[in-house]
């Protein structure tokens, strides 16, 4: 065994030293993240002039997960949309790969962001669904999108065909979300999400820092996630180009170690 | 702390799911790395990483 | 480049003229969902009346993933794709000359379910300019992205299962535009359906405009 092989069978096949520092600081930053999260941010409690409290009490601690997914499975299909783009122009099999393993990460984000705000919308907008929403209906779309994205990925075809193919409905799905986007923006012509509230200064203090600091760890967690999916992709490839040539090697080899006196005839 | 459910359930729930993804991914290319020889596993090593269509 | 269009339209609108799939098949499958939509609102006379705009829009996106598989299926017989590689046409043409077909294919059925939906759900037509307006502009882009997304995916097996969900996403703007503008000119919502259809006809440019540059891509070698 050669020393690459060695370290690959020691870390596991996706594993490098880069992405265990960079897990390592993932996981770090989980714990700091709900330590801010869910003990040092204060719950949303505020008093009106007339003396009432309002605000979302606990529930806004949610926003410290929901606010990190949708920014992550957008900018992951940001990255799929220039992945597509440079495979149209450079015919690369590298960012065909990334524009996929990016894509089902947002796929995931997608999803993973509308069960989120479902689960806040219920106690503080009292409904789990808001069908007059731009965003909710927009990142709804994306997601539906996406799943259709990723079953043209798995089509039948040569590699040129398929990354062809896909890079055209991956740059098609950033084309569509935006034409959603602004036709919904003037059917529903409204949004009962709040604009940033951390521009505004609404939110100061440590639930601003707290909101910070999940969207860091989740672009963090992103980027270790697609070094992983990169690196299966790869693997996926060369074993849809190579798999039956590497195992009648490997049998070969095996016969040959196997039964050394009938190598002759294996040759 | 009020809202215990929606908290439990909209942070579990996500996390779980991350976590099963990322199992997921990990498990599937340790059953493909034991396919795939190892001087082909990594892009890097290839010398045809670069442009489609040339199998 | 436009008799290269109209060669490739009326190729598929010959082999419709023969076979009658969309007259036959897709049309009654659209008369169809009216039918069926009749049953599970209980046959309510004014629900129907006032949802007509919807109703009317969904059964022509459906039957339109319908119609689009047919204008595939014309390419995936044996030699077809080749034969249209080896013509020397140009993808544009033959993308604009396919969605030209499609688009009156479409247009076809979009006018049975017209009749359809004034027989059985008593639409009323308040605005016949806008409806017919609009009804042109949703029904070319319907054409357009389906000839795009048809494209996408030839011959493959996986296509019955894979275009509607690719599709019918897709058209949502459509949808949404379609039935304010319906809305508006069948006198069932208070809302001005001009820019609605402004937006059609947008969404019809843009896809028009997607197909010709992407048909390139996608015929020169899949």
């Amino acid at each position: 065994m050669t020393s690459t092989e060695t370290a690959v069978a020691q870390r596991g096949p996706t594993r490098s030293r880069a992405t265990t520092i960079l897990g390592g600081v993932v996981l770090i930053g989980v714990a700091v993240w709900l330590f801010l999260a869910f003990v040092a941010s204060g719950p949303d409690i505020r008093t009106t002039a007339e003396g009432n409290t309002i605000g979302q009490f606990d529930a806004v601690r949610l926003l410290y997960i929901h606010v990190p997914l949708v920014i992550t499975a957008y900018s992951a299909f940001v990255v799929t949309a220039i992945g597509s783009f440079m495979v149209l122009v450079k015919k690369s099999v590298w960012w065909d790969l990334v524009a996929g393993a990016s894509a089902e990460i947002g796929s995931l984000g997608a999803a993973l962001t509308l069960l989120t705000g479902s689960i806040w919308g219920r106690p503080i907008w009292n409904t789990w669904w808001e069908w007059g929403d731009v965003r909710i209906l927009t990142t709804l779309v994306l997601f539906m999108l996406s799943l259709g994205y990723l079953a043209v990925r798995r089509l039948e075809g040569t590699a040129e065909v398929r990354a062809k193919r896909s890079a055209v409905v991956g740059l098609l799905l950033v084309v569509n979300v935006a034409i959603v986007n602004k036709s919904v923006e003037w059917w529903a012509d409204q949004t009962l999400h709040q604009n940033s509230t951390i521009a505004e200064g609404a939110i100061a203090d440590l639930k601003a820092f707290t909101l910070f600091f999940s969207i860091v760890l989740g672009l963090a967690a992103y980027s270790w996630m697609m070094i992983h999916r990169f690196r299966l992709a790869w693997l996926e490839r060369q074993y849809d180009r190579f798999g039956i040539d590497d195992a009648i090697a490997a049998r070969r080899s095996e016969a040959d170690h196997a039964q050394p006196v009938t190598q002759g005839e294996s040759a | 702390m009020t809202h215990v459910p929606y908290l439990v359930a909209g942070y579990g729930l996500s996390i779980a799911a991350i976590a099963l993804y990322a199992v997921s991914v990990m498990r599937r290319a340790k059953h493909l790395a034991a396919k795939v020889p190892a001087e082909r596993a990594r892009w890097m090593t290839g010398n045809d990483a670069d442009v489609i269509g040339e199998s | 480049m436009l008799s290269e269009v109209l060669l490739i339209a009326g190729k598929d609108l010959r082999i419709e003229f023969r076979s009658r799939v969309a007259l036959n098949q897709v049309a009654p499958f659209a008369l169809l969902i009216l039918i069926l939509f009749g049953f599970a609102l209980d046959a309510d006379r004014a629900s129907l009346t006032t949802f007509t705009p919807g109703l009317y829009w969904v059964a022509i996106l459906l039957s339109s993933v319908l119609a689009v598989h047919r204008s595939v299926a014309v390419e995936a017989g044996e030699g077809a794709r080749e034969g249209l590689l080896l013509s020397g046409l140009r993808p544009a043409s033959v993308f604009l000359g396919k969605t030209v077909a499609l688009i009156a294919q479409i247009l076809v059925v979009a006018i049975v379910l017209l009749g359809g939906v004034v027989i059985f759900y008593e639409a009323t037509i308040d605005d016949g300019v806008l409806l017919v307006t609009s009804l042109v502009g949703a029904v070319l882009g319907v054409g357009a992205a389906g000839t795009l997304y048809g494209a996408l995916l030839g011959g493959q097996r996986a296509r019955e299962t894979i275009l509607p969900i690719l599709l019918l996403p897709v058209l949502a703007p459509v949808l949404i535009a379609a039935t304010r503008a319906f809305g508006d000119a069948m006198g069932t919502v208070a809302a001005d359906g001009w820019p609605w259809t402004s937006l059609l006809y947008a969404f019809a440019a843009l896809y028009l405009a997607l197909g010709v540059l992407a048909h390139g891509v996608l015929m020169e070698e899949s």
